[in-house]
């Protein structure tokens, strides 16, 4: 227990100085046009990663289970114009109820 | 009245808009943030207290769910923490897309990068690479709420509340996730980021430790030089 302490201050500070590198250090200086264009496609290419992982990751392997059937619903739900909160909720329940059904 | 909605500042009306757009999914991370709560406090051999102020100052679950599960499990402390920086590393490519809308001195700009998450960045995104600072700020202080909000409901005996995969809260965060990026589908070269974003975490997946994936991901960007 006597180490909590280091590990919690060693992942706060570090993520916090991750955090803040771009923001404290570039401040308002204007990005140069090619950095820019590679900037405008970050939050798509990250993103989809992220759905990736979040739908198919776990750890270092990749699993079908439950999630994928809610994340289904959730195209579903995107492709009716459902709202956000809707298609959070979709996926949620969708997959509640697979693993109610015994899926993992 | 005379101060209506109509003549707040223009920052005013873009917090409490980031703000509303955050609460459906402060409830996700909120229940997320029990069962850290409950899985740091029980199982991690971690304690109550780090784990609050861990989600006080760390704030990224994934992080944090990824060292405390290493702690359970018995594993080194330079594990845990080299695991969740590297899950955190993402955000030195998300804080330099956000760097010139955070304004202020170097402290105001380090108090308002500690708000960025992937959901409060996500929902300050206006496409091509434009965010909205107001949203950003907004959104973020609503879900840092419900993040420790929700810890310290878990380490005061959250078990009561249930278990959030069985109630599939974490089908909700691709959903949320997927819901945002279609916002972001507005030209082919968006399109093709994300698809090859995509692929590359998932291929990287199998080969490498959690978070470096998504990190890698981010090169996916970089076909935005042949755009122009």
């Amino acid at each position: 227990m006597t180490g909590i302490w280091g590990i919690v201050a060693a992942i706060g500070l570090g993520t916090m100085a991750i955090k803040a590198a771009g923001p404290v250090l570039l401040g308002n200086r204007p990005l140069p046009v090619r950095v820019k264009s590679i900037v405008a496609l970050l939050a798509p290419a990250l993103l989809a990663a992220l759905v990736a992982t979040a739908t198919l990751g776990e750890g270092q392997s990749l699993v079908i289970d439950a999630r994928l059937l809610g994340v289904g619903a959730a195209v579903v739900a995107l492709a009716l114009r459902t709202p956000m909160l809707a298609v959070v909720l979709v996926a949620a329940l969708a997959a509640a109820l697979a693993r109610l059904a015994g899926i993992r | 009245m005379t101060t209506g909605p109509d003549d707040a500042p223009p920052i005013r009306f873009e917090l409490r808009r980031g703000a509303i757009t955050a609460l459906p999914l402060a409830l996700a991370v909120g229940l997320f943030g029990v069962s850290f709560g409950v899985l740091a406090a029980t199982t991690g051999g971690m304690g109550a207290l780090p784990a609050v102020v861990m989600s006080a100052t760390t704030f990224a679950g994934s992080a944090q769910f990824a060292a405390a599960s290493i702690l359970a499990g018995g594993g080194q402390p330079i594990a845990a923490v080299a695991a969740a920086l590297l899950l955190n590393a993402r955000y030195l490519p998300i804080g330099i897309s956000v760097a010139r809308i955070l304004g202020g001195g170097p402290l105001r700009r380090f108090l308002k990068s500690q708000l960025v998450v992937d959901e409060s960045w996500a929902i300050a995104a206006r496409g091509g690479g434009e965010f909205v600072a107001g949203r950003l700020l907004g959104a973020g202080l609503v879900l840092w709420l419900s993040w420790v909000g929700g810890t310290v409901i878990g380490v005061i005996g959250g078990e009561a509340l249930g278990d959030p995969t069985a109630l599939g809260l974490d089908a909700a965060f691709p959903a949320l996730f997927l819901a945002l990026l279609v916002s972001q589908l507005t030209d082919r070269g968006a399109v093709s980021a994300a698809l090859l974003g995509a692929g590359i975490a998932i291929v990287l997946t199998p080969f490498t430790p959690p978070g470096v994936p998504i990190i890698a991901a981010s090169a996916a960007a970089l076909i935005g030089l042949l755009d122009r």
